[in-house]
């Protein structure tokens, strides 16, 4: 594996393009575009305050920087620098602002989800729709772009309105039947909507692309419901991650459940491969040692290597015990991603934070367990490849692949944490069409 | 009647012994009887009144005691001891053989009794140990009944507790159930209340919003707004429509369309599977079918609870099968022919199994007689057939390969042959090369050795001239000085031992051989055997004589072999060659 040199960075936003060809990163108010191949400075733009928010159009011809703090939207032109575009939204605010599949309109939220405003950069024309919803999950388009579905709230009852890209015509606009409404998505075919109610209550509806009701699902009363919601790429399967450690497999056929996969603190299957994370101390060589000791050692997450071990069955986990009289406590299935070839279920139970769980879909069983010394904080598959890189705040990234799984020390690390601060922040974020990933350190 | 002495012993008082004692009263003497009576008190009545009687027996009263007696034995069956009495005044006379009767029958009595008595006291014995074991076992049981009856106590105890802890268990299971209603109802009300104020809460929010939506964004804020430098273009490159019914028209009938596809997507996919799952079927029966058709014979002669009939149906249905058409057809129509000939068929095919099974378990219950089974002779048969066909088939192989070979050796080029052949030669000679140039280094060595040793002859020769004169001018003198060298012989034999030393033991055995074999050595040695020869002059001349010629061989031993500069078994080795060429040629190919 190969690393480039160090780039500074502000606020963790750095974003491959679609097209992979160019990678954009934020220092402060300035966007630094580069080229992925050469790692040449392409472009450099100037914000007129500090950047909170990039986003590649669709078409990897824009860039916009939002800065909500002012209000204000700037776009950028990768093929005509001289180009420039700015949105403000004034009075009324900014909380989100995202692109439309076509790249040629920004969607704006406004504070307090007033409303959500539709800017061309083709025409004039203005577009608002009024009373989105704030949900984790409000605004979803399908994956040809020619459709968002945009979850309302209105005389304290959910809707649905689904509009045409195109013109921003609304085609349908039905009422759900939920309670609140916690999000909405697609399935990659576009034709069905799934939406799930908030964690009160364990309930998934399916709606048609014409709003009917296609489906409605509910595993259990009483108990804290879903807590997060995957396709998988083939729309073939609905993952539904909830409270009680579980995720539930549903069929695109009757939408009904074709198995539920457990999440066990303890692996005692023989089949199943449990990878533990190992650390290698590194050997105290007496007589190099400097004074005072160099700042990349100084860090203790930067000095330590750490390698895979198969372990024997039966493995224990370290599971978390939840505190069970605070807000959002950490169980349940936090995050689940499909492997872009469908054959892969990824998912992370937050009461066992340090375990990555990898399903076989073909076979509807565990496949492989991971676990990390430290809790995993986000994980991302190759968009090309059955690869999954998993990150946990250290400065190691971890791949894993079905021929099995390595710890890659991210080089240079040490030297970006100042006073010796761990990265508290770290994100992946996977180049499309390279399959190469990028990991990003904030501090 | 050691028995009967110990009877009367007064010591003795068991109760055992009293009653042989009165089983053997009859044996008694009258004077020993009164004794007796002292002895046993509790005797049963009718013989005590009988020994009592008898104890009466004196000198006086015969008479008397033998009317009782003969009263007594008569009352008992027994016949009078009395004669018949011819006349009533007579008196009755003693019958002796009466008497003697009466008692050979008594003693006969008696010895059975005793048998009787042996009998009862053995089972009186039996009954007793009987009894013992009994009253033990009784005891052990009354003890187990006890143990059992507290046990029961105990397990009635608990049994009692657990009822209660059940009960109370009950309660708070009841208690729990009725918590978990009412926490379910504050969790129901509380939801509900939680709505309620939610939606409270929310119309605030919204109407704030509301209000807030007024306030911003009605009045025209002149900040809201897009600075452009130029519009870009549509990504798709088509100018914007604008919105009027027909767009609407045309987004529907696009949904539509999107659906549709979809929809057709899913049913290809569907068909696609279905019509593998019906192959699958069709398959599937017609080999339920080929499987079955064997077994249609035997059904229909037996005739079976109908399954002839169910047979026939099947045919019909193979036939059918046969057109393919059948598959395209839809489902509906198809359906339900072919999972109810399916069906039938899988039914036939389990009973079919079953009546297997039935019958293999039948065999195995009647053993392995039957003729299903394979007879002995002819699976020995089979086996001897095999066997002669693996045996051709060897034969065949093997002539196989020796064709092969054939055309093998006869397709090779000449030139390889030759090369090959050149090969092994080139290697051979070489080989043969370094032994020939072995050979003449030997044989190089040999001439020169046999040069020398011609040489070492010549030498001898002339020495042994020298050695022959001087001998005899030395024998001259000796006879001269025949008596005064007496003492100065003695001091040469002890200094030639002393000067002989370690090697003494060698030299004789080396002695003969050398002295015939080695003339060479002595011709490197010659010096030092003349001034030997002349330090030994003055010995007597039979012992000087043996000396001289052990002192010179040895002489030339030691002094030839050292400082020649040949490695002395190398030596010996090459000095053996004349004599024993075998023995060298064995050294020189051990060598090689």
């Amino acid at each position: 594996m190969n690393f480039s040199e160090v780039f500074k960075l502000s606020g963790l936003l750095c974003k491959f393009s679609p097209d992979g060809k160019y990678l954009a990163s934020c220092v402060q108010y300035r966007l630094v575009v580069r080229d992925v191949n050469t790692l040449q400075i392409l472009q450099l733009y100037t914000c007129l305050d500090q950047i909170q928010h990039i986003e590649w159009s669709a078409d990897s011809l824009f860039i916009l920087c939002a800065m909500y703090k002012r209000g204000l939207v700037q776009v950028w032109s990768l093929e005509q620098p001289e180009w420039h575009c700015r949105i403000d939204e004034g009075s009324a605010g900014l909380v989100a602002s995202c692109w439309s599949p076509d790249g040629r309109h920004i969607l704006n939220t406004t504070e307090f989800h007033l409303r959500i405003t539709v800017w061309s950069l083709c025409t004039k024309s203005v577009s608002y729709i009024k009373y989105p919803k704030a949900c984790q999950q409000g605004i979803t388009f399908t994956r040809d772009g020619r459709y968002m579905a945009l979850a309302e709230r209105r005389d304290c009852k959910d809707y649905v309105s689904v509009f045409v890209c195109s013109d921003w015509q609304l085609l349908r606009h039905f009422d759900t039947d939920t309670q609140d409404l916690a999000g909405i998505e697609w399935a990659p075919n576009g034709c069905v909507l799934a939406v799930w109610d908030t964690c009160l209550e364990y309930k998934v509806l399916l709606y048609s692309l014409d709003g009917r009701l296609l489906s409605a699902y509910c595993a259990y009363e009483w108990s804290l419901g879903i807590k997060s919601v995957a396709w998988s790429p083939s729309s073939q399967f609905l993952a539904v991650g909830s409270y009680d450690g579980k995720v539930r497999i549903l069929n695109h056929v009757t939408w009904k459940m074709i198995t539920d996969f457990e999440h066990p603190a303890t692996i005692t299957n023989p089949k199943i491969v449990v990878y533990k994370e190992a650390e290698k101390s590194p050997r105290l060589a007496l007589g190099s040692l400097a004074f005072p000791p160099p700042r990349a050692a100084a860090g203790p997450l930067a000095s330590t290597e750490s390698k895979y071990e198969i372990a024997s069955v039966p493995v224990a986990l370290q599971t978390l015990k939840p505190v069970a009289d605070r807000a959002n406590p950490k169980i349940g299935i936090g995050a689940l991603a499909f492997s872009p070839d469908s054959y892969f279920l990824a998912t992370r139970n937050d009461n066992v934070p340090n375990a990555i769980w990898i399903w076989d879909i073909q076979k509807l069983r565990l496949f492989v367990v991971l676990e990390q010394l430290s809790p995993v904080r986000s994980f991302q598959w190759d968009p090309q490849q059955p690869r999954l890189a998993i990150c946990t705040g250290g400065s190691k990234v971890y791949l894993w692949s079905p021929a099995g799984c390595v710890s890659v020390q991210v080089p240079g690390e040490g030297e970006h944490c100042p006073l010796g601060g761990t990265l508290a922040n770290e994100r992946l974020s996977a180049d499309t069409h390279h399959g190469s990933f990028g990991a990003l350190s904030g501090t | 009647m050691g028995d009967w002495m110990t009877v009367t012993d007064p010591g003795l008082s068991s109760e055992s012994k009293n009653i042989s004692q009165n089983t053997s009263e009859t044996k008694m003497s009258p004077s020993s009887l009164y004794s007796q009576q002292v002895l046993c008190s509790s005797i049963p009545l009718s013989k005590n009144v009988h020994s009592f009687f008898s104890a009466f027996c004196t000198e006086q009263n015969i008479e008397q005691s033998i009317s009782y007696l003969d009263q007594e034995l008569t009352t008992f069956g027994f016949p009078s001891l009395y004669e018949e009495s011819k006349g009533k005044e007579t008196k009755r006379e003693l019958n002796i053989v009466a008497v003697l009767n009466c008692m050979n029958e008594l003693l006969i009595l008696q010895r059975k009794n005793l048998l009787a008595q042996e009998n009862v006291e053995t089972q009186n014995l039996k009954l007793g140990s009987d009894m013992d074991h009994l009253q033990s076992c009784y005891a052990k049981l009354k003890e187990q009944l006890e143990t059992s009856r507290r046990e029961m106590i105990g397990l009635q105890e608990r049994d009692r507790q657990l009822q209660c802890k059940n009960r109370n268990l009950h309660q708070l299971l009841k208690n729990e159930k009725d918590e978990v209603q009412k926490l379910q109802n504050i969790i129901a009300s509380r939801a509900t209340q939680y709505n309620h104020d939610m939606k409270r809460k929310e119309r605030e929010y919204n109407k704030l919003k509301e209000r807030l939506h007024q306030l911003v964004m009605n009045k025209k804020d002149k900040k809201i707004a897009m600075e452009v430098l130029n519009y870009v273009g549509r990504a798709d490159g088509k100018r914007g429509s604008w919105r009027t019914g027909k767009t609407e028209a045309r987004n529907e009938d696009e949904m539509y369309k999107i659906l549709l596809n979809d929809y057709e997507y899913r049913q290809k996919q569907i068909l696609m599977e279905n019509a593998e799952l019906k192959k699958v079927l069709q398959q599937m029966k017609k080999e339920m079918i080929s499987l079955l058709s064997p077994q249609k014979q035997k059904p229909r002669e037996r005739a079976d609870d109908g399954t002839g009939t169910v047979l026939s149906d099947v045919e019909e249905d193979a036939g059918e099968l046969n057109r393919e058409s059948m598959w395209d057809l839809s489902c509906e129509t198809v359906r339900e022919q072919l999972t109810n000939s399916i069906r039938k068929q899988w039914r036939i095919l389990k009973s079919h199994v079953e009546k297997l099974d039935n019958q293999v378990s039948k065999v195995h219950l009647e053993g392995f007689n039957d003729e299903d089974v394979i007879s002995r002779q002819d699976h020995e048969q089979e086996t001897e057939k095999l066997e002669l066909e693996i045996q051709q088939c060897k034969e065949m192989i093997k002539t196989q390969q020796q064709l092969l070979q054939q055309q093998l050796a006869t397709a090779c080029d000449d030139d390889t042959t030759s090369l090959l052949r050149d090969c092994y030669l080139l290697e051979e000679k070489e080989r043969l090369k370094e032994e020939w140039s072995l050979f003449k280094e030997q044989k190089k060595n040999f001439e020169k050795e046999r040069r020398s040793f011609t040489e070492a002859a010549i030498r001898l020769g002339l020495e042994r001239k020298a050695f022959e004169e001087e001998r005899a001018s030395w024998l001259k003198q000796q006879f001269l000085n025949m008596t005064t060298f007496d003492h100065q012989n003695s001091e040469n034999v002890k200094l030639f031992s002393a000067f002989s030393g370690s090697s003494d033991r060698d030299n004789l055995t080396v002695h003969s051989r050398p002295q015939q074999k080695k003339p060479h050595s002595v011709s490197n040695g010659s010096p030092a055997c003349t001034s030997k020869l002349t330090k030994s002059l003055p010995a007597s001349p039979s012992t000087s004589d043996f000396c001289q010629t052990r002192s010179c061989v040895s002489e030339h031993r030691s002094r030839a072999w050292g400082p020649a500069g040949w490695q002395a078994p190398q030596k010996a080795g090459v000095g053996l060659l004349h004599t024993w060429p075998a023995v060298v040629r064995d050294w020189c190919g051990a060598k090689c």
